[in-house]
């Protein structure tokens, strides 16, 4: 079920801490480095956005909470490159390379960059399931978050909208399901909607009347609601 | 049923994650994973500079000011925008890695819009660039969602009372720019200098467009 990623609602975090325009994009030069490491590492071609996310949230929760941002990925990494073979964990303890790889040829050049950044990876693919909701329609989502696939496995439903009422904003077309695609399941392609909750849905204490939260909902997170 | 075989997530305990048998400092946790990967000729070390390089100097929140500001200009493109947002930046050359799913979000006098990531830190890399540090952080993931005014006031904007507040949570690959509200006065303005009002967290919905008047 929920891991400790799932931290929407939480109390006890403290204050944001505002952050002026103009500053540095990476305040440390190994933060630079680590999106760079990770997202070369990715061109490789063995996981998948879904993937990658749930490396990182499989971290002992201990950790999670513990380590910095690009500390998570580069931990998260880590466990995904041993996880798909491509380096091994003698590798990791030498601090060197230990032989070649076969995935040599599927390298990131710097002449390629521009390309793999500008060309993306959209997630929309036709689907056999049918759209069951339009614009307006309510809907409830399902009381229990947990992946229906593998047992704490990755999902995108968020704890704190679990069992809520809300009603269909936007209808996005057919998206890859994550619960399938983190867990080498395949696309699992279904509908993906924009549902509007009104804060006093999810929360004890909502601040406004008419304030709402709207989250990107997979058809199998819903069903109708009265 | 649940499906037994490699799709098991892969928990690791705290003793046995790959992670630790790296160095602790994070510095050299990342220049090990680069010389590792680097010498079984895995990455180009000149490509990460090229991808650093992208992220500080070509991809970032001016790109999301170029489109608000045609917006505010122009009736019909702020009406394709809304309709199509990525049809709308692809031509602008705003296309690319977590700006595959554009939906663009109006504030005006009734609503004002957010957005947070709470699972993670979904951002639209093509418009706003990399995310700054408290839009990935455990205070901002955690609050947005259940107490955006205070959040928002902290960020140094107080909204009307009549005023709805929309808070977007990005759970897929769905990306949301925040149009501003563009501020009175700025009638004559062209899109170069209306630019240089739309900040980065107006796009985000944690800020308004800056009043020329008070812009220093």
């Amino acid at each position: 079920m929920t891991r400790v990623h799932d931290m929407g609602g939480r109390f006890g975090d403290g204050p944001i801490v505002p952050e002026a325009e103009g500053g540095p994009v990476f305040h440390e030069d190994w933060h630079g480095r680590a999106l760079a490491v990770t997202l070369a590492a990715g061109a490789l071609g063995k996981w998948n956005i879904d993937i990658s996310r749930h490396g990182r949230e499989c971290l002992p929760p201990a950790d999670y909470a513990l380590l910095s941002y690009y500390e998570k990925w580069m931990a998260g990494l880590t466990g995904l490159l041993v996880d798909a073979d491509i380096l091994s964990r003698e590798e990791l303890a030498a601090g060197h390379a230990i032989g070649g790889s076969d995935l040599a040829a599927k390298r990131m050049v710097a002449e390629k960059v521009a390309g793999v950044l500008a060309s993306g990876g959209p997630a929309d693919r036709p689907s056999d399931v049918a759209v069951a909701f339009k614009v307006g329609d309510a809907v409830r989502t399902r009381r229990i978050n947990g992946n229906r696939l593998v047992d704490g496995g990755h999902t995108r439903l968020p704890a704190y909208a679990v069992g809520a009422t809300g009603r269909i904003l936007r209808v996005h077309g057919t998206h890859v399901l994550p619960d399938s695609s983190a867990h080498h399941l395949g696309d699992g392609a279904e509908p993906l909607y924009a549902v509007a909750f009104a804060a006093s849905e999810l929360w004890a204490n909502p601040e406004h009347p008419k304030d709402e939260v709207v989250l990107d909902l997979w058809q199998s997170y819903l069903d109708p609601a009265a | 049923m649940l499906l037994h075989d490699r799709t098991m997530p892969h928990d690791h305990t705290d003793h046995d994650h790959p992670h630790t048998l790296l160095p602790s400092d994070p510095a050299l946790r990342v220049k090990a994973l680069e010389t590792i990967l680097t010498q079984k000729g895995l990455i180009d070390p000149a490509a990460l500079d090229e991808i650093i390089e992208t992220y500080e100097t070509k991809i970032g929140p001016r790109n999301g000011a170029h489109v608000v500001a045609k917006a505010w200009s122009d009736p019909a493109f702020m009406a394709a925008l809304l309709a199509d947002a990525t049809a709308v930046v692809s031509e602008l050359g705003y296309y690319g890695r977590q700006g595959e799913h554009m939906i663009a979000v109006e504030n005006t006098d009734a609503i004002h819009n957010i957005v947070v990531c709470t699972l993670c830190s979904c951002y639209p890399w093509p418009l706003l660039g990399i995310p700054p540090t408290w839009y990935k952080s455990d205070a901002y993931r955690a609050r947005a969602v259940r107490e955006p005014r205070k959040v928002l006031s902290e960020l140094g904007v107080t909204l009307p009372d009549g005023m709805a507040v929309r808070v977007w949570d990005s759970t897929a690959e769905t990306r949301y720019l925040v149009i501003p509200q563009r501020p009175a006065g700025t009638e004559g303005l062209g899109e170069a200098a209306l630019m240089d009002l739309i900040t980065r967290d107006s796009m985000i919905g944690t800020g308004v467009a800056v009043a020329p008047s008070v812009k220093p």
